[in-house]
């Protein structure tokens, strides 16, 4: 059957299972991926059915899994690696940044680095330090990696697949709190652009600009804020790095106002090159400055006071009347 | 005279051995740093031919002139790129004087089908992989960030933050072991290196998973400015034990015994019975780069100590005294020196500034719409100038 209602972590499995079905140079490692089946199951049953040559369990050491990915996929394989939460891929940002990103470049284009790196992150599941965070602002900034959020069941199906085919590096960020949300997914359909935004709704009098775990929260902000009348478009931006101004363009030229969402803190993050970009794209549409909605300039919170940290119905719906209060 | 100073002059008066202020358990750390244990050695610094129970290798008196030859002309290039440094066509040059026993050494012992991963000092190992020496510059010329294809001669570009390349070399040696082949990996870092994380996590993943890796150490005693006693109180071909591996200390200025410890850790490798840590026990005689200034953290003894064990000299005496090689020999390598250094001066020199343009090729395989944007941007950009001179 072609279309299956399945958690956005069953589609994830299901899109693994699949790549390491249609090429053999495909290889998942990680921490705990094997037996365990990864601390979320994202890797459930893949060693058992591939084998520990395909799946393997690595030792505790982020940068030695990044590390040891790089020469893997210089000897032609496609390591997929999972970084067990957002909070400890640091260990392996040197070899993300000084390494994997510029390979290619440094060898004029002779070297191909499909390395994919899965992180489950950002907030929502009462999780303890460390567990929680938003870093991908980090990675989007650095050039040489691309990085793309799914924030539904058929997008984690086609964009990790689409990711693992892609030569270039990408970080693969999962909203961890969406894991259990179900959705369709048509494994015969023909994918969208990897790095193309979707409309996840239209509207007419503002739009709302998200990605990851924030898209389902600002569908029901337009949601709440129909029933006052107001007309919401809210767009899933799916790919950080590139980031598909275009379609957000056309959107604020339509509505003349964007608010922008992401959990992770508002300073120097993602809202802030949207900001900026949109503005000098839509300065004569604009009808309000740009707004941004988002995690603070602080630690991220223990997890009884995270419901004040991360974006939240009202506080979206708060950005949204300012901006229509212009 | 300053307090920096007076305790620089304390610090490598201890290193000279000349007077002894240190603690004891310092003193400890450093003696065994000092004593050679286990060296393994086959050519003394007098140029005497030794035998050792385990790593004795016989070589005709052609190979012995093969390895002579590519000591040479590999400090001649070092050199020659010295003297570009210093005459301001290259930005920066990390000499590998001194070294060349264990580069030449540990570089004849591979095979065609292994891969190397250097730092940025492997001159004479990238010699061995016959890598156009001239491509090495580039880096340092500021034209590019190594530039070549490593898959041309199996060797990887040069890695300048320290270790990271080991753990690329697992990985590769996972993948060789993976393909089934046989052949096998060389890993190159520095004493300095060998205090980086990711070294000490290449040493796990490439025992975890048997990785057909040899890991060579050129210990050549100072990390920039900092002595082998502050990375570390053991002898470095000792940790490998506690990873779960074989290490061995061999004398890096013995090019012979470079070579057979080398070829056997190889060996031991494509047998399938996992990784090796060869620590060579050599000498930096230069600077750490040409922008450092060795006079401010060590002696002229030391040195002076050190060149007694010239791996070149040494080498050469023996094949002298054992008739391998005849004045002839000798002169025509001397010609050809100086041909290397005159092509490696004329191709820098040559070396052209890359395109404007280049600044945004090779950033993505797949493209990037913000790369494809800012590269119109600045197309245009360049363009105005052109425009402006048109008119």
């Amino acid at each position: 059957m072609a279309v299956q209602n399945l958690p956005l972590a069953r589609a994830l499995n299901e899109s693994l299972r699949k790549s390491l079905e249609s090429d053999p140079k495909v290889v998942i490692m990680g921490l705990d991926v094997g037996k365990l089946g990864g601390v979320f199951r994202i890797t459930d049953g893949l060693q058992k059915d591939f084998g520990e040559d395909r799946v393997i369990d690595t030792p505790l050491a982020e940068s030695g899994i990044v590390g040891t990915a790089i020469g893997l996929a210089l000897r032609g394989y496609r390591p997929v690696v999972e970084i067990q939460f957002d909070g400890f891929v640091f260990p392996a940002y040197d070899q993300i940044v000084t390494q994997l990103a510029k390979m290619r470049a440094r060898s004029l284009g002779t070297v191909k680095m499909p390395v994919v790196i899965r992180i489950p992150y950002g907030g929502g599941i009462g999780a303890v330090e460390h567990h929680s965070e938003s870093p991908e602002a980090l990675f989007a900034h650095v050039a040489g990696l691309k990085v793309v959020t799914p924030a539904n069941s058929s997008d984690a199906y086609w964009m990790l697949q689409q990711a693992i085919q892609s030569d270039d590096p990408v970080i693969f960020f999962e909203p961890k709190r969406r894991y259990w949300d179900k959705g369709e997914v048509d494994t015969e359909a023909i994918p969208g652009e990897l790095h193309k935004a979707r409309v996840a709704r239209e509207g007419t009098d503002l739009t709302l600009a998200a990605y990851g775990p924030m898209v389902k929260t600002c569908l029901e902000v337009a949601a709440a804020a129909a029933e006052e009348g107001k007309s919401i478009e809210v767009l899933d931006l799916r790919s950080l790095s590139p980031i598909d101004f275009d379609t957000i363009q056309s959107s604020v030229e339509k509505t003349r106002r964007l608010v922008v969402v992401h959990e992770a803190p508002v300073f120097y993050g993602s809202g802030a090159e949207i900001a900026a970009r949109i503005t000098e794209r839509c300065f004569y549409h604009l009808e309000a400055p740009v707004l941004r909605v988002g995690g603070y300039h602080a630690p991220y919170p223990p997890a009884r006071l995270e419901e004040e940290y991360l974006p939240g119905l009202d506080r979206v719906l708060d950005a949204v009347d300012r901006s229509l209060a212009y | 005279m300053t307090v920096e100073s007076t305790a620089a002059r304390k610090t490598t008066r201890r290193s000279s051995g000349t007077k002894r202020t240190a603690s004891a358990s310092a003193k400890k750390a450093q003696d065994s740093q000092n004593s050679e244990p286990e060296l393994v050695q086959l050519l003394t610094p007098e140029g005497e031919r030794v035998q050792h129970p385990e790593y004795d290798i016989d070589l005709s008196a052609d190979e012995l002139r093969g390895l002579y030859r590519d000591m040479v002309l590999t400090r001649r290039f070092d050199a020659e790129a010295t003297s570009l440094q210093r005459q301001g066509e290259l930005g920066l040059w990390a000499s590998l004087l001194g070294q060349e026993a264990a580069q030449i050494g540990s570089g004849r012992a591979l095979r065609d089908d292994d891969y190397v991963f250097p730092t940025y000092r492997e001159h004479g190992v990238a010699w061995c992989r016959g890598v156009d020496p001239t491509n090495l510059l580039g880096m340092f010329r500021g034209v590019n960030h190594g530039g070549w294809d490593p898959s041309t001669n199996n060797f990887h570009l040069y890695t300048i933050v320290l270790g990271s390349q080991t753990l690329h070399a697992t990985g590769y040696a996972m993948g060789i072991a993976k393909d089934g082949a046989d052949s096998a990996v060389l890993a190159y870092f520095g004493d300095g290196a060998s205090s980086q994380g990711d070294v000490n996590e290449s040493f796990v993943f490439s025992a975890v998973y048997n990785a057909p890796v040899v890991f060579f150490c050129q210990n050549n005693q100072w990390a920039i400015s900092e002595p082998i006693e502050k990375q570390t109180r053991v002898p470095l071909y000792q940790r490998a034990r506690g990873f779960g591996f074989p290490g061995v200390r061999v004398d890096g200025n013995d090019v012979l015994a470079c070579l057979a410890v080398t070829r056997s850790a190889l060996e031991r490798a494509r047998r399938g019975e996992g990784p090796t840590l060869i620590e060579a026990f050599t000498y930096r005689m230069a600077a750490h780069t040409t922008s450092d200034d060795p006079t401010r953290y060590r002696r002229d003894a030391e040195r002076e100590a050190w060149e007694a064990k010239d791996p070149i000299q040494r080498l050469r005496t023996y094949m002298e005294n054992e008739g391998h090689a005849d004045a002839a020999f000798f002169e025509a390598l001397e010609a050809e020196s100086e041909e290397l250094g005159k092509h490696v001066r004329e191709v820098v020199r040559a070396m052209p500034v890359p395109d404007h343009m280049a600044i945004f090729d090779n950033v993505y395989a797949d493209g990037h719409a913000l790369v494809d944007e800012e590269r119109a941007q600045f197309a245009a950009y360049q363009a105005s100038f052109a425009d402006g001179e048109a008119e």
